[in-house]
């Protein structure tokens, strides 16, 4: 009897396996991703690993000479202090401008999540400024700052303050190219928080104002959870998008002055195309990469969480 | 336990009146239901008194206090909502204690109140759950217990059952009834299906286009409707209508002539019927009884679908003289879709409906 039933369960269980596609065929199936595969392969993982077997190298471009030298590019990017200095920068430009794209961006989103003519005028004004080139927006900018003639400067001068030098102070140069680099892509995370909100069902809100719920009571307890996954994927994209600072760093003040405003990205540019080192650049991108890959990490840890919603 | 006043209470869209110039008076400890069809603007009369609407005009006083101008949270009422409206990332817990710490009850006596209220509703083992953990109707017991334990003055239901599957609504219905009587507290209650109405109402509220057509107990409402929208919208089948042309009635009672030509003597009073009225007769399913072809004084037509539900049946009629009827036939009955049948109106169960939407009942038969 039981044998009867075992065997007529294998053969349920064998039928239900041969309802999916037969191992024979999906090679057939395997030519759908292909393009996708091969555009992956040619200009994603093959670059990586490239780029980390020129890191290995001492390659100078100029002499054309090309040698196997280990570690020795990492070695000296932790002895030098140029470097030292840009992944410092670097850090320091993303723990002000980080936090500051999260407050600002929820805070903006907040006030503007209404509808009407004056939410949507507003909402297109922060948001225009995103589709900017670096290159205007750092010129914008630097005609504001602009010693003796620039607005700023019109301004102290019309109040009788000394001018503001801005961008050739170590202290000031960096969290200007920040401010400029808030001022240019707020829009961004406003957008990304306005459509969180929006998602959050009216009737909540209805009956937190029927449990007596403060204003505030009502951001902390109804709000910031329902948003929580777009508050980290908006902060974890932030760090990833601004540890690469390149454009304004490099169009407003050159890294000067005396370094205090070169990021990583623009050491890497200067040493592989101005100095021509390209191995070490490899090596410092190398370095860049292993520092945002702790950041995706800490993003896919972050959105793979279960959600109770 | 507190009354409710609306008072001469109006509201508009711009241009669009959806409420108009409406008054009522909701007893202390009452069921009551608004009732109507989508539109009719019982929804927003509810959400007014909840405050979650300001009013264009009027006032209204719940408990005797004044509360048009008064936020939600203030007027003292609690609202279960169509689609729970529960916070997600709450626990049950979390979310029937929500309103009661934002007011500042002390700890304990909020854990008294969640767990007497979880006690009633059944919901003592899904205390630690989040809502997505829970099925819709254990959501809905979640969303009426976050109510219970504010002990408000009043709960207002915002067609809470229309989420939920035929049999757990049936049951839900019969646990609000409970509810009801054990709390004695005044409920207000929306929806648009008449058998919740019938069932859960003290009194019915039937509401159409932003006005209230009746107020009344659901039987007085079911056995005498004011107009002929009350009249179509309560009972299921619904009432036949009929076009008639009133002709020579005797003892002051019309008589009117059916489309095939026969004659009916109705017990309507002739007194409030002017002599020309254009008229329609409407008449319940159970008022119809179906006799054979042949009989004197029926209306002859043709059974097109017969519906069995076990406990009666229903026969839709195809006239003769045009029209479909719905007659109750015996549960047993043996009639088929394309017998030919007589139907008799009792004439003392038809009401006569004229131009302008009015409802002229029959006298009921004097017993013998």
């Amino acid at each position: 009897m039981s044998v009867v039933v075992q065997s007529s369960v294998a053969a349920a269980l064998h039928r239900q396996l041969n309802q999916g596609a037969s191992p024979g065929s999906s090679w057939g199936n395997f030519m759908f991703i292909l393009p996708f595969l091969v555009v992956y392969l040619l200009l994603l993982v093959m670059p990586l690993f490239k780029g980390i077997w020129i890191s290995v190298q001492e390659m100078d471009m100029l002499s054309h000479t090309t040698e196997f030298v280990g570690l020795k590019n990492y070695r000296e990017l932790w002895a030098d202090d140029i470097f030292r200095g840009a992944v410092r920068n670097t850090f320091y430009f993303v723990f002000m401008s980080t936090p500051v794209f999260v407050a600002l961006g929820l805070a903006l989103a907040l006030a503007l999540n209404r509808p009407g003519l004056t939410g949507a005028v507003l909402r297109a004004i922060f948001f225009g400024s995103s589709v900017l080139s670096v290159t205007i927006v750092t010129l914008v900018w630097k005609l504001v700052l602009m010693p003796h003639h620039g607005l700023l400067a019109n301004i102290t001068n019309a109040i009788g303050l000394p001018s503001l030098l801005l961008l050739t102070s170590e202290t000031w140069a960096l969290p200007v190219i920040a401010g400029v680099t808030v001022w240019w892509i707020i829009g961004l995370p406003m957008m990304l928080f306005l459509a969180a909100l929006q998602q959050i069902p009216h009737e909540l809100y209805e009956a937190a104002a029927l449990d007596n719920a403060s204003r505030w009571r009502t951001l902390v307890s109804i709000t910031l959870p329902a948003i929580r996954r777009t508050l980290a994927l908006v902060a974890i994209v932030q760090v990833i998008m601004q540890f690469q600072l390149f454009g304004q760093a490099h169009l407003m003040t050159q890294g000067g002055p005396n370094n205090s405003s070169r990021p990583i990205v623009q050491f890497i540019y200067e040493a592989g195309f101005q100095h021509w080192t390209l191995g070490y650049a490899a090596a410092a991108s190398q370095v860049l990469f292993g520092i945002m890959l702790i950041a995706m990490a800490v993003q896919v840890w972050v959105s793979s969480r279960k959600e109770a919603y | 336990m507190a009354g409710i006043n609306i008072i001469n209470v109006n509201k508009r869209y711009g241009n669009v009146e959806v409420i108009k110039h409406l008054g009522l008076e909701v007893e202390p400890g009452e069921f009551l239901v608004f009732l109507g069809p989508s539109g009719c603007g019982k929804s927003t009369l509810l959400r007014m008194i909840a405050g979650l609407e300001p009013v264009s005009a009027g006032e209204i006083h719940i408990a005797g206090r004044d509360v048009t101008q008064l936020p939600p949270g203030a007027r003292n009422v609690a609202m279960v909502f169509q689609h729970y409206a529960l916070y997600p990332h709450m626990t049950v817990y979390d979310n029937m204690a929500f309103g009661l710490r934002n007011v500042g009850v002390p700890k304990d006596e909020v854990d008294r109140r969640v767990h007497e209220a979880a006690r009633m509703l059944e919901l003592v083992e899904l205390l630690d759950r989040k809502p997505v953990q829970m099925s819709g109707g254990q959501r809905q017991r979640v969303a009426i217990g976050r109510a219970v334990v504010k002990e408000p003055d009043a709960f207002l239901f915002d067609e809470p059952l229309s989420n939920l599957d035929a049999s757990l609504r049936a049951r839900t219905r019969v646990e609000l009834a409970r509810l009801h009587q054990r709390l004695k507290a005044t409920m207000i209650f929306v929806t648009h299906d008449q058998v919740e109405a019938m069932t859960l109402a003290t009194r019915i509220v039937v509401m159409n286009r932003g006005q209230i057509e009746q107020v009344g107990r659901p039987m007085d409402i079911y056995r005498n409707p004011a107009s002929r929208f009350v009249a179509g919208f309560i009972g299921s089948p619904a009432m036949n209508f009929l076009d008639v042309t009133r002709a020579q009635g005797d003892g002051g009672q019309v008589a009117v002539r059916l489309p095939d030509g026969t004659l009916l003597q109705t017990t309507v009073s002739e007194a409030r019927l002017s002599l020309n009225a254009k008229l329609e007769l409407g008449v319940r399913p159970e008022a119809i009884s179906i006799e054979h072809a042949d009989a004197l004084g029926v209306l002859v037509g043709t059974a097109e679908v017969v519906e069995r539900l076990g406990d009666q049946t229903h026969a839709h009629i195809s006239l003769k003289s045009g029209g479909i009827v719905v007659a109750h036939a015996h549960r047993d009955s043996l009639i088929a879709p394309g017998d030919t049948v007589g139907l008799r109106l009792d004439d003392a169960a038809v009401h006569l409906f004229d131009e302008s939407g009015a409802a002229h009942h029959a006298a009921p038969r004097s017993s013998p």
